[in-house]
């Protein structure tokens, strides 16, 4: 027998393998390492068990972020989905005003999460930022630096204008993949606009729309630097997510120990939801 | 239910029309009696979807009038018109069982429950859905949701006209056997108008009572399947109809009468008298040529075999010959002769078959 | 030249797509895969080309072991169901395209690939690209791609399904005619046993992921090994009653038409499968045996008549040269050819075509 398999290829993905080991893997054994371990500096590390752990789970404050963190990625979702979905539908379908619309829903997308941060505080300012200066003109009194419902409108206002585009691009797209016939065929069976959207449009959707939710859901439950940017956690801990709360941990107050313990019971969170997800979707998949 | 007519229709999906091409369909006349079992038949490109799409109010034409009933309904939409359309790929709507599916338009229509529970189960019963009826729509098979797809047409008890877009695609032949007679005995059954649209002459020829062959935007010839079979008005008509399609050969006429190449040729129609035409043409079926002891010489070039049929491809000083002989006879070797039905033999001049 | 298969198996998970197949296909020959959708032909195909790695079983091309060569060290063409060429090309660079990458000089890629447009009738169109062209058209330049590049394995794919009926006429007319001086194999898969008639070479029925039979097209069509190949290489569907034979005399189960043989075979139930061709209005053959029934519908295509009626508790299907209009629910008398009868035993083995 003379099989020649080329396994050539195999050297290509050394690169990658090296760059993921440096930035994923050695880190998080780090990290690991740090979650069972008390140090004081100088390297000296003490065996601490599960301790970590146990302290970070009935802690108080860890409470306090995830319930922050859950709100903020619930009212994200319930936000965007539907919006990004409603803005895909009133798109235009054919024309110039599809690469027009499509460049304009592209543009915030592309902005780095930094920058999106900055625009927003500047943007935000009720002194001299044209959001936050129309607002108190209007005679709201309007201040995310100081009260806390404000902090929170402003940042689920600019993460709705930073990432609803992409809602609506992959519902455009799984839109658009709907065979005209269908649309002709509803139209003689005396459809409503609404059963065309909840029998025909919604099913077709499906797939990509779980998609947008799955990105989504694991964006804004990591999100980081545009509240860093914007608000830094404040007023007080008001905006304070996971990850930003777990970077005061570690960064400010230097608790490496429950930092990560904190870190990696984050990381199973993230995981347990996604990987519950991706089941329910491929679930789904198989009986259809 | 409904009779259709459509009067001086011709469509164009250009802003401005210079030329002839300019046009998806031109001066399209029908007369459509209720009732009747009806075939647009043409290949991709004739205008035939354009026209279907025009009778069922998706397209608005550019020149000329649709009448149902003698009412014109130009200007009406789908809804309005009350038609019911199958299209190429089957449309069900996935997240409904196959009884709400079939219960659809009723609903959209605001039909008492107890109303549409009795047409549902006469329209499943009717297709052989019966079994099925609580089944998510989505999982049934491809003839299975076209059937779903002709259901909802014909749960609507006062639709104007049923019609079909090339419904049988998507289907594997050996179930579309099964669903082209079903097709045929539903439209015994209930008599309601139906337009079968389509590139396959076997279906349009076996569905329809009157077939319409369009070609380039314009139809060539409407008429009983036997009568496009038996006499083509159009050298086109003769080639799209028939498997294989009439022969068309190169001929002279000398003295009234009609050789290849010296070999006289006896046709039908020879004797109307032939005015000028830039091509005269002979138009013969393979159906209606057999081998001889004289007659037209030919080379003998290939044999298939359609299992109960041979066609035997020939080569004549006017051109190709095909023609159909029973598989278990013998062909000649090499070359032969062969004869003509005079009945069945035309003239064509410019392609139109020679008439008084 | 010679491709075989060897006890080929293709299972994805639990679900088993091909059955262990043998096949053997020659030089010089087209192939004709016939079976209806989900079969395995694609399967099969993909393994052939190397594209599918089977389970189980071997791929010899050649004498030579060939069951883990990727489809690049393989010289295979392959022409699919759907239209794909090169968007952006036009046909002249869609038909080169296979040539480009082997690093023959541009002088002769121009002369090949005029020569294959030639022979597809595309020479007119070569500058033009795929999106001006018909779905016939545009088939024609897949096949020409195929063509071009002297391939020792040449698959089909259905590839006349997506075309209109006439076209698929005229291109079917054409195919076995560009493949015939050419060394190679051509493989070509179809759900329309029309199409294998015409094609002729060999067939391989296929069902539900096994080959039934595998012969000269014409002899498996004349012949299939048992019912469930009769039923694959029937189009429209083969007529199947149950029949009795005592002596010479055989009968129907369902009804009292009776009729003689002298087939060699023991006393006792058989089936008995006639194509529709061979229920006619007329007598036809010597022993013709006379049928009544009850007509469902009849459908009249402009040449021939195809009466559907039923008989005892079968639904029967005849197919009539010329015109003849039946009413629905009207009793009629059609005659059998029992010379075409063929004959199966309770395991559906074809015992007697006699």
């Amino acid at each position: 027998m003379n099989k020649t398999v080329n396994q050539k290829a195999w050297f290509f993905v050394i690169p990658v393998f090296v760059l993921v080991a440096f930035n994923a893997i050695i880190p998080l054994m780090t990290v690991v390492n740090y979650a069972f371990q008390e140090t004081f500096g100088n390297n000296q590390f003490m065996w601490e068990g599960t301790r970590w752990f146990k302290q970070i789970l009935v802690s108080e404050r860890f409470h306090a972020a995830l319930g922050r963190q859950v709100l903020f990625t619930l009212i994200i979702l319930v936000i965007q989905i539907p919006l990004g979905i409603f803005i895909a539908l009133n798109m235009p379908k054919e024309g110039i005003g599809v690469p027009i619309c499509l460049v304009l829903m592209s543009m915030p997308l592309l902005i780095p999460w930094n920058v999106v941060g900055a625009m927003w505080n500047i943007f935000a300012l009720p002194d001299i930022g044209f959001l936050g200066h129309s607002l108190n003109a209007m005679g709201f009194d309007y201040n995310f630096t100081q009260q806390s419902g404000d902090a929170w409108f402003t940042t689920i206002l600019m993460d709705v204008w930073h990432w609803t585009s992409l809602v609506v691009l992959l519902s455009y797209a799984g839109l658009r993949s709907i065979q005209p016939a269908y649309y002709q065929a509803a139209e003689i069976d005396g459809a409503t606009r609404w059963a065309v959207f909840r029998h025909i449009e919604l099913p077709k959707m499906k797939k990509v729309l779980t998609i947008a939710i799955l990105l989504r859901f694991m964006d804004s439950f990591m999100i980081y630097t545009e509240p860093f940017v914007l608000t830094g956690g404040g007023p007080g801990n008001a905006t304070a997510f996971l990850s930003i709360d777990l970077v005061k941990m570690a960064l400010g107050q230097f608790d490496l120990g429950p930092a990560a313990a904190m870190s990696l019971i984050y990381f199973f969170i993230v995981l347990t939801v996604c990987w519950v997800f991706y089941n329910l979707m491929m679930r789904n998949e198989s009986k259809s | 239910m409904s009779k259709i007519t459509l009067q001086d229709l011709s469509h164009s999906y250009l802003q401005s029309q210079n030329k002839d091409e300019d046009w998806a369909i031109r001066n399209v006349n029908i007369d459509w009696q209720d009732g009747g079992a009806y075939a647009l038949l043409g290949p991709s490109g004739c205008g035939k979807t354009t026209l279907l799409n025009i009778i069922s109010g998706l397209i608005n034409p550019t020149k000329g009038k649709i009448l149902f009933n003698n009412v014109d309904i130009t200007k009406k939409n789908p809804v309005e018109r009350n038609i019911a359309q199958i299209f190429q790929f089957p449309v069900i709507y996935d997240t409904m069982t196959v009884f709400e599916n079939l219960a659809f338009p009723l609903r959209n229509r605001q039909i008492p429950e107890d109303e549409i529970n009795n047409k549902v189960n006469e329209i499943a019963e009717m297709l052989e859905l019966t079994s099925t009826l609580n089944n998510r729509a989505s999982g049934l098979t491809a003839d299975g949701k076209q059937k779903i797809s002709l259901g909802r047409g014909l749960a609507r008890s006062d639709v104007n006209v049923i019609m079909f877009d090339e419904p049988l695609t998507v289907i594997d032949p050996h179930l579309k056997w099964i669903l082209r007679s079903k097709l045929k005995e539903l439209h015994q059954k209930i008599k309601r108008t139906m337009i079968y649209v389509t590139h396959d002459q076997t279906e349009a020829l076996t569905f329809a009572d009157q077939v319409v062959v369009m070609h380039d935007g314009q139809i060539v010839q409407t008429g009983t399947p036997v009568e496009l079979f038996e006499k083509p008005k159009h050298t086109f008509v003769g080639h799209f109809i028939g498997s294989p399609g009439m022969n068309i050969l190169s001929c002279q006429i000398n003295n009234g009468s009609v050789a290849i190449n010296g070999t006289r040729i006896e046709t039908s129609n020879s004797k109307i008298g032939i005015s000028n035409f830039s091509k005269i043409e002979l138009g013969i079926r393979p159906e209606f040529i057999s081998f001889d002891k004289k007659g037209l010489p030919v080379k003998i070039l290939n044999v298939s075999n359609t299992g109960k049929n041979k066609i035997i491809e020939t080569e004549s000083d006017g051109g190709k010959i095909k023609l159909i002989i029973k598989a278990g006879e013998k062909v000649p070797e090499g070359s032969a002769f062969l004869t003509f039905k005079k009945d069945y033999t035309y003239v064509y001049g410019d392609d139109w078959i020679v008439e008084k | 030249m010679s491709l075989e298969l060897k006890g080929i198996e293709k299972k994805i998970g639990e679900e088993t797509h091909i059955y262990s197949t043998d096949l053997k296909f020659e030089k010089n020959t087209i192939n004709v895969l016939l079976g209806s959708t989900l079969a395995g032909k694609t399967t099969l195909m993909q393994i052939m080309a190397g594209l599918d790695k089977p389970t189980k079983g071997e791929i010899w091309f050649n004498d030579q072991n060939v069951t883990g060569v990727k489809v690049q060290k393989r010289n295979v063409s392959m022409v699919y169901q759907q239209f794909i060429n090169y968007p952006n090309f036009t046909v002249k660079q869609n038909i080169a395209s296979p040539l480009k990458i082997t690093g023959i000089d541009n002088q002769e890629i121009d002369q090949r690939v005029s020569k294959v447009a030639d022979l597809l009738k595309l020479t007119p169109m070569l500058d033009k690209k795929p999106n001006e062209l018909s779905g016939g058209q545009q088939q024609r330049t897949a096949l020409a791609r195929a063509l071009v590049k002297d391939s020792d394995l040449i698959l089909l794919d259905e590839p006349l399904a997506n075309l209109d009926f006439k076209l698929r006429e005229e291109l079917r007319e054409e195919l076995p005619k560009l493949f015939k001086d050419r060394d190679c194999i051509v493989v070509y898969a179809t759900t329309e046993p029309s199409d294998a008639l015409l094609i002729g070479g060999y067939t391989a029925t296929l069902l539900e992921g096994k080959v039934i039979q595998h012969g000269k097209t014409l002899e498996v069509y004349n012949k299939p090994n048992n019912l469930d190949s009769a039923k694959v290489f029937s189009d429209p569907p083969m007529n199947i009653a149950n029949i009795n034979k005592k002596g010479e005399i055989c009968s129907l189960l369902a009804d009292n038409v009776t009729w003689k043989t002298n087939l060699n075979l023991r006393d006792g139930n058989y089936k008995v499968g006639i194509r529709p061709h061979n229920i006619t209005t007329y007598k036809e053959g010597k022993n013709s045996i006379e049928i009544s029934g009850k007509v469902l519908i009849s459908e009249l295509s402009g040449s021939e008549s195809m009466i559907h009626f039923t008989n005892g508790d079968l639904n029967w299907v005849s197919l009539s040269e010329g015109i003849h209009q039946k009413d629905v629910g009207e009793e009629t008398k059609l005659f059998m050819n029992s010379d075409e009868f063929l004959y199966f035993d309770n395991n559906d083995r074809l015992v007697g075509n006699v």
